[in-house]
């Protein structure tokens, strides 16, 4: 008992990232076709990490397995130091999850369906009324709690849900497009919750996204694609990674400018939309780069690269956008549940 | 000891439990929540109360009222008295099996998800849902003991007692034999399909509407294979145990039935469909446990 006692105690006074998140060579097929293929990534404790990909990228795949949904066919991963393989409901109990779908019991009121949430994660009784008041407060729901689900437009349904994955306290949040469907001021709304809800409970958060503007909320991103990883980092990183951004001039004589700027230093090229200049610093350079031509500019345009270029430049491709398609498929969702 | 010692030194941060989903005491409230759920969406679906009602009561008045003439009264006994347990059974039958098939509800509006992600044995939500579902199907039968004045059936105290039990048992049956189904259909279209094949032969075969006495052989051999034949037997005899039936109709409308010549007892019978139940059970569990 002594030796367990003595190296079973954490170090003391050191100071650790805490690892919230490891995935070590994950791999995932269903028959022939691979839906996650050696993937590797960790996330630190109180971190916010997205996952950016097209539709049918392993983005929920990889989602579901970490949260014990899916088995993996290779790799191994752990969540808040447990094993999806072997330890799923010590992983369950310690985590929220949103989904895709709606997954809530539209004939229950708000109330009753974070009351049999709260029952299936075991919570004391004694705290459920009291952590139910409060996740309702937290999505401004309160005064709806005793209304059917059913009654609920589609924002209002996704903030429950957000609510519900935040009941038994989890220590990571899984979100799987959380927003899709969506209006923007909804979306901004849900947002602002969730990150006021991170900063109160030190909250590790994990979403999967097709959005750029919301993958540019996260700590950091992995951009996935063909069930790998194409490239990961912070939304700086990621920009700073490719290309800087740039500054297009037309001038009266391109020719001439050209030389000129090359002489300056600049790394100028002659395209089809005029002069593009390379640049870290548009802003700054905008001004002097129209200097050493020294007139007849004619048109000036900067471009700051944004995670659109980042994404065309590790996939190849633009990222599609399903918008369109995800608002028919929720609405459908919808439309069948009354 | 040895396992928990291993696991702690070799991982600090993991809790020395293997895994957790929650003390003895935590599932059977998870079950209690879920049964408690059926329940609160049984008393808001009116449709549903209804429907239960009555497609058996349509049963009753069509087919009681209008073969009544032909077949005749035997010493006061008719059969619309004949049909009315079969009524009753049938009430208990459809009732569980339309519970149970939420399940396939939950699954087409995402609700199962909440459930199969919860830190929770599967087996709690089945016990949850079979107890729900159950529960229903019980009082929705006994519901049907109010028709009784209407067509002249004499009702005890004891024989009361007796159709609620047998009801019980029937509801756990047949709940548990629809949780089974439903954890293997993906859609609520292949469950309306079981139910042309399986549920309503399965009725028509356990003596609803004739009694099980003088059949050609294939169908007396059909009659005795349906599950449902031996909780229909027990029910039909504890009611008409509170009649004064005259020999006559006790002859025309034995409750009991016999294989091979011998007669079964009610005990018999009940023996019978508890086998069905646990079988049922197990294979509603299995069934569940493996659904992702």
């Amino acid at each position: 008992m002594g030796v367990m006692a003595r190296e079973a105690s954490p170090p003391r006074g050191r100071v650790t990232v805490r690892t919230a998140i490891e995935v070590s060579r994950l791999r995932k097929s269903y028959g022939d076709v691979v839906a996650v293929d050696d993937l590797s990534f960790s996330v630190a404790a109180g971190e916010v990490f997205a996952l950016l990909g097209p539709n049918g990228a392993g983005k929920s795949t990889t989602i579901n397995i970490l949260c014990t949904l899916a088995g993996s066919t290779g790799g191994r991963a752990t969540v808040a130091g447990f094993d999806v393989a072997t330890q799923p409901h010590a992983i369950r109990r310690r985590i929220g999850l949103v989904f895709q779908q709606p997954t809530l019991d539209e004939q229950l009121t708000a109330q009753e369906n974070l009351h049999l949430h709260a029952v299936m994660y075991h919570m004391p009784r004694r705290i459920r009324a009291q952590r139910i008041d409060h996740v309702l407060e937290l999505v401004g729901l309160e005064d709806r709690r005793n209304d059917l689900v059913a009654t609920f437009s589609g924002g209002m349904a996704r903030r429950l849900e957000i609510a519900r994955g935040m009941l038994h306290s989890p220590e990571l949040l899984f979100l799987d497009e959380p927003t899709v469907g969506l209006d923007p001021q909804t979306r901004t709304l849900i947002w602002q919750e969730l990150l006021a809800m991170r900063a109160a409970a030190n909250l590790t958060v994990l979403f999967t996204t097709h959005h750029m503007h919301e993958a540019e909320i996260a700590d950091r991103i992995a951009i996935i694609d063909h069930g790998r990883i194409a490239a990961i980092g912070t939304p700086g990183e990621l920009k700073t990674s490719i290309t800087a951004d740039t500054i297009t001039l037309r001038t009266r004589n391109d020719a001439a400018a050209l030389d000129a700027l090359q002489a300056a230093g600049y790394h100028a090229t002659l395209g089809a939309a005029g002069i593009l200049i390379e640049t870290t610093n548009p802003d700054a350079e905008v001004g002097r780069a129209v200097e050493a031509i020294g007139g007849g500019v004619e048109f000036v345009q900067i471009h700051r690269c944004s995670l659109d270029d980042v994404f065309l430049h590790y996939t190849g491709r633009q990222i599609r956008e399903p918008a369109a398609e995800a608002h028919s498929e929720i609405g459908r969702a919808w439309v069948r549940r009354r | 000891m040895g396992p928990a010692t291993l696991m702690t030194t070799m991982n600090p941060t993991v809790a020395p439990m293997a895994d957790e989903v929650g003390t003895y005491g935590d599932q059977l409230r998870v079950a209690a929540a879920v049964w408690h759920r059926e329940l609160l969406r049984y008393r808001r679906t009116k449709t549903r109360i209804l429907t239960g009602l009555v497609q058996p009561l349509l049963f009753l008045l069509v087919f009681g009222f209008g073969l009544n003439d032909l077949i005749g009264i035997n010493g006061g006994f008719d059969f619309k008295k004949f049909m009315f347990p079969g009524v009753i059974g049938m009430s208990v039958v459809s009732t569980a099996i339309f519970s149970a098939i939420s399940i396939v509800w939950d699954r087409e509006f995402g609700f199962l998800r909440e459930m199969l992600v919860a830190p929770v044995q599967r087996s709690a939500i089945v016990w949850g849902k079979i107890a729900g579902g159950a529960t229903i199907a019980t009082l929705q039968g006994c519901l049907m003991l109010a028709l009784a004045p209407l067509i002249d059936i004499r009702l005890t105290v004891v024989a009361v007692v007796e159709v609620v039990a047998i009801a019980a048992l029937m509801a756990v049956a047949l709940t548990a034999f629809g949780v089974f189904v439903g954890s293997r259909l993906r859609r609520i279209e292949g469950f309306q399909i079981v139910m042309q094949v399986a549920l309503l032969p399965m009725l028509f075969l356990a003596g609803l509407m004739f009694p099980l006495g003088n059949l050609p052989s294939w169908l007396t051999v059909l009659t005795r294979l349906d599950p449902l034949t031996y909780v229909i037997a027990p029910l039909r005899d504890v009611i008409f145990d509170a009649q004064h039936m005259p020999p006559a109709a006790i002859a025309r409308f034995p409750a009991a039935i016999t294989i091979f010549g011998h007669r079964l007892s009610n005990s018999t019978d009940l023996a019978v469909v508890s086998f069905f139940t646990v079988l049922f059970i197990v294979l509603a569990v299995r069934g569940f446990s493996r659904t992702e």
